[in-house]
């Protein structure tokens, strides 16, 4: 696989480590949200069949997360992006 | 018997000879022949025996879907089992031996399994050996696995290396046949970087092995020509000898260059093989198409073979495979092996066409409405049995048959990412299907295009659609003059006469009858009859036997063959050794391992090295008169606690954390609190993962307001990276936090002991009295005016420091270290004496930190902080993880003190069962203190904090230990801590 860094521009998926569901973003506040919400968060996922989005490090290569848009079907990569502005733009500066 | 059967033409250099053995005899052959087509030159059509009924078998084929003609090549450690004699390459000295036969080609013992066939049929296996099962791994198996199977492997190592390459091209065309030679002409002249890849020696294809002209020259020597521009194209790199085994993800495909195959030993410097991994932009497919025969009975005969394969060894190779050869076809194309064999002189005996109607062949006996109903010669054909139109039948004598069924398009690697073939009627094949691997796209006869103009024109189009796409201006040329001899097919799959066995899968000894059974038995679907009868599982992938099997199939239930369907192809295309995907990782290179800064040093001393992560650590330093390791490590523990010792902690991932919002992260990562900390101290942190289980532990340094140096384990020093790293970018994207690995930039030495601070000041520029440098305290210094880092920290309970200095200084601080230690007996010790420390002190460490255990079982619940939110904190208070009868961390010694304990043993209550509900939890890390003069162990017991002082049974089945022990606290030494303190 190979997947389009927005900013070094295609890298073969070797150089990168994977972890999972994009959702994993949105992490609930510790101090407001209880066991269900985090248990939530951090067990219960979509498996779809289709366009999938997805957190990616760039460990070989500049430590970049990336959220990567693949579809799990044919393995195309639809959309790379930064995970911070990501983050940012899903309200997550504070 | 020299080149008995060799005929005028061909490409291969008479004036090269070749001396080659084959089961021990002698013979010549070519430079250009293949280890068939000079065994078949010299008369020899026996080649091997099969899988299973190990009938004597010949040569199929003339090329990689070769079934049956497998030999070991090679000799001593170079030996090779499984090698297509079709394939390989001839060289003098080539030594070739006959595999799956015993004692020897022409009298196999196990033939006896051809007599019992009525009971080798389909699911034979499973029928007859479901009972008693323990029969099956003692007695059935090995017997089925002698009898039954391939080559054998030499046991000795590999000698020759083995590489791996990367390759970037704009278009990768697979095949180097007139399709792949058009496209690569037109992509190569329009300038796109073009590899263009064949699993042959010679490029050309099938043009080689055929007569037709091309441009009005021959069409091998058109393909020469071409391949002579292309090599002069520096755009354009051509790789003969590298099959294309597999498609993967976004244009990648993976190749083998048979480097040095062809020789008996590799050149200086070069590797066997090469696996390459090819990046491609677009890529076309033109692997051309692969004859399948018609199931009659006893049709594995040696001397039976493809019809295209009969005609590529005349015209190739300039053999004549029998000096008496007849036809059975279904096509026309089996016509033309007759015409070519005639035109070289070749006596031929009859065509056998089962079609009727048509013109019949000038020249030649021409039986219409025909078909071969059985053949006889035990080690090589004789005579086939023919049921002429009329009814009656006739024995035709011949020493070789061609057989014509059809062509398959060769559309495996279109299946690689599962897209399936699709039927086509007119030519009675599957041609690739849609949905294939994207950016890959087919031509001449593998896309069903069978005739040579098929193929340049479609090789042409398809060069011109992929250069569009990549921006190049190209147009079309005037394409050279070819036959365009229509497919002319009357499907038949099977002679339907013969209550014998007719093969369909020659590799896994796969007959008519074996689909009939699974027909019967309704293992119908094309998935469950490749599976019950083995169809198409073994080397050869089925190549020539997939849609034959897949079209009885279709005829017995009354299908249509596209209604049956049919099962796809993986990668690899054809058989990759192990050592190609190996290449350069192999001993010890297959993980490198690094050396901590000292190394050099202890390597000196004599130290025993062991592999802990990625690095080689000092394990032990012996002395000399020492002969046990145990001997060793007791000494280094005594004089630690006595003196002075020193260990190299560089391992230790090592985290350097800026910014104004340092502490604020530091709270959210660790589960204690960090922000608190005081400029130049250091505090243990626990790391949680989000579920509350530990990940981590280690000192975090405050070296200024906005900057900390945090420590890790060796095991864990790039996970905790990659982990701040998610936290910082994606949990709190605009927290102002920096943070590098600095663990290769520091050397960084343990210095513990009670005269640790008298040896340190011997060299270090600054004050660190006790008033000066507290416990826990942390700072930069100098040491004679070089920068460092100095923390006053502890994992061995005693008065202890860690000092680093930039890692090239390492091997010279080691040194200067002892230098200054020498008036202590300071001395350096290893990873046993560090655990054998911090048991006696009770820290947690790889067997305590498993990934399953929470601060609460660790005896470190009261770090979690409840007025912070941290990574972890919230799951870990979940209810099962707080039952107060969960597990705790305790200590273990042996009530008896000279009684031996061994990690791993379970807990038991005395005079309870020692069964699962009895468990009461395990014994972690156990080692022999020389302080305590006992064994001591941590281990996690069920509401072990309720436990200390109680009396227990430590039971361990695989060491066969059961031993009276007392739990006790973890903390076995200097429980208050007065020692670090002081």
């Amino acid at each position: 696989m190979i997947i389009n860094h927005p900013i070094l521009g295609p890298r073969d998926a070797q150089e990168f480590v994977y972890l999972g569901d994009a959702n994993l973003m949105g992490r609930p506040d510790g101090m407001t949200a209880g066991i269900e919400a985090f248990h939530d968060y951090l067990y219960n996922r979509d498996n779809p069949a289709g366009a999938h989005r997805e957190l990616w490090y760039h460990e070989q290569g500049d430590r970049s997360w990336l959220v990567v848009t693949r579809n799990t079907v044919t393995h195309e990569i639809l959309k790379v992006e930064m995970a911070r502005d990501v983050a940012r733009a899903g309200g997550r500066s504070k | 018997m020299s080149q008995s059967n060799r005929i005028s033409g061909g490409q291969i250099d008479r004036k090269t000879s070749l001396q080659f053995t084959f089961d021990g005899r002698s013979y010549v052959g070519h430079a250009g022949d293949t280890l068939a087509s000079a065994l078949l030159a010299n008369g020899v059509r026996l080649m091997g025996r099969s899988f299973k009924y190990h009938r004597p078998r010949g040569p199929l084929s003339s090329g990689s879907e070769e079934p049956n003609a497998l030999v070991h090549l090679r000799t001593g450690a170079r030996q090779e089992p499984n090698t297509r004699a079709t394939v390989a390459e001839l060289f003098d000295g080539l030594h070739a031996t006959s595999q799956n036969a015993w004692p020897s080609l022409k009298f196999d013992a196990m033939s006896i399994n051809d007599k019992l066939n009525s009971f080798l049929t389909a699911g034979f296996y499973y029928k007859t050996f479901m009972w008693p099962a323990a029969f099956w791994e003692k007695v059935y198996e090995p017997i089925i696995r002698r009898a039954a199977g391939l080559g054998a492997l030499t046991k000795d190592e590999d000698p020759d290396e083995y590489d791996k390459g990367f390759i970037h091209c704009d278009l990768l065309i697979i095949g180097a046949g007139p399709a792949g030679l058009m496209a690569a002409l037109m992509a190569g002249r329009a300038g796109a970087r073009v590899v263009l890849a064949d699993e042959d020696f010679r490029m050309g294809g099938r043009l080689n092995a055929e007569t037709f002209e091309v441009g009005g020259v021959a069409g091998a020597d058109w393909a020469s020509a071409v391949v002579a521009e292309l090599a002069a194209t520096p755009n354009v790199r051509l790789m003969n000898r590298t099959t294309i085994v597999g498609a993967f993800d976004h244009g990648i495909y993976s190749a083998v260059e048979r480097v040095s195959d062809h020789l008996s030993v590799p050149a200086a410097g070069k590797p066997r093989q090469t696996l390459w991994r090819i990046y491609s932009k677009r890529a076309i497919l033109a692997g051309g198409a692969t004859e399948r025969p018609i199931a009659f009975e006893n049709n594995d005969r040696p001397g039976v073979m493809l019809a295209g394969a009969l005609r590529a060894y005349a015209n190739r190779w300039g053999v004549a495979v029998g000096d008496r050869v007849a036809m059975f076809t279904n096509n026309d194309d089996g016509l033309r092996t007759a015409r070519d064999l005639l035109a070289k002189g070749v006596d031929v005996a009859a065509v056998i066409d089962s079609r009727q109607g048509g013109d019949l062949l000038p020249g030649i006996r021409h039986l219409q409405g025909a078909q071969v109903i059985d053949s006889s010669g035990r080690l090589g054909l004789k005579s086939v049995t023919v049921r002429l139109a009329d009814g009656k039948t006739e024995t035709i004598s011949c020493t070789a048959l061609g057989v014509s069924g059809g062509w398959n398009p060769n559309v495996n690697i279109t299946s690689h990412h599962r897209s399936r073939p699709e039927w086509r009627d007119d030519i009675a094949a599957f041609v690739p299907g849609t949905g294939g691997p994207a950016g890959l796209s087919s031509a001449g006869a593998a896309s069903g295009a069978m005739s040579t103009h098929g193929a340049l024109a479609t090789g042409q189009a398809q060069a011109l659609a992929a250069l569009a796409d990549l921006g190049f201006a190209a147009k079309a040329d005037e394409l050279p003059r070819a036959e365009d001899t229509p497919i002319v097919i009357s499907p038949l799959w099977f002679v339907h006469e013969g209550k014998g066995r007719a093969w369909i899968d020659q590799q896994n000894d796969v007959t008519v009858k074996d689909v009939k059974l699974a027909h019967q038995e309704n293992f119908i679907a094309v998935e469950h009859l490749k599976r019950y009868t083995t169809l198409g599982m073994a080397t050869d992938q089925g190549k020539t036997g997939n849609v034959l099997g897949i079209a009885i199939m279709a005829e017995l239930t009354g299908q249509s063959i596209p209604a049956t369907g049919t099962t796809i192809y993986r990668p690899p295309y054809t058989p990759v050794a192990m050592g190609a995907l190996a290449g350069r990782s192999r001993g010890k290179d297959f993980k490198p391992f690094r050396l901590t800064p000292s190394h050099q040093w202890a390597a000196e001393q004599g130290a025993i090295f062991v592999e802990v992560g990625n690095w080689l650590r000092t394990q032990w330093v012996p002395k000399a008169g020492e002969t046990t390791w145990r001997q060793s490590v007791d000494r280094e523990v005594l004089a630690t606690r006595r003196s002075i010792g020193i260990c190299d902690v560089t391992t230790l991932g090592k985290i350097d954390i800026q910014g104004t919002d340092a502490g604020a992260f530091l709270d959210k990562v660790y589960a204690n609190t960090f922000s608190t900390l005081a400029v130049g101290k250091c505090r243990y942190g626990l790391m949680l993962r989000e579920d509350g289980i530990v990940f981590d532990d280690g000192t975090t340094a405050r070296m200024g307001t906005h900057e900390f140096v945090m420590t890790t384990t060796t095991a864990n020093a790039v996970t905790v990276f990659r982990h701040l790293e998610y936290c910082r970018q994606v949990l709190w994207p605009d927290m102002d936090v920096q943070i590098i690995s600095t663990t290769e930039a520091w050397a960084q030495f343990s210095v513990a002991g009670p005269n640790a601070r008298s040896l340190l000041q011997k060299i270090v520029d600054q004050d660190i009295s006790d008033a000066a440098f507290p416990y826990m305290g942390a700072g930069n210094i100098t040491i004679g005016g070089l920068r460092g880092r100095l923390f006053r920290i502890s994992f061995s309970g005693e008065l202890a420091y860690e000092i680093a200095v930039p890692t090239r200084y390492g091997d010279a601080m080691i040194r200067k270290l002892m230098a200054a230690g020498a008036e202590f007996d300071a001395i350096v010790y290893g990873t046993e004496a560090l655990g054998v420390m911090r048991i006696e002190k009770g820290h947690v460490a790889g067997g305590e930190l498993n990934g399953q255990s929470t601060a609460l079982n660790m005896g470190l619940g009261k770090m979690v902080s409840k007025k912070k939110d941290s990574i972890g904190m919230v799951l870990s208070q979940r209810e099962g993880m707080n039952r107060d009868e969960g597990y705790r961390l305790v200590g273990v010694r042996p009530v008896d003190p000279t009684g031996s304990i061994s990690a791993g043993s379970h807990f038991m209550e005395i005079g309870a069962p020692v069964d699962l509900a009895s468990d009461g939890g395990w014994l972690t890390s156990k080692v022999y203190s020389p302080h305590l003069g006992c064994d001591i162990a941590l281990g996690y017991l069920k509401a072990g904090d309720q436990k200390i002082g109680r009396k227990m049974r430590a039971v361990n089945f695989l060491t066969k230990t059961d031993t009276l022990v007392e739990i006790v606290s973890p903390h076995f030494f200097d429980p208050q801590g007065e020692r670090l303190r002081g």
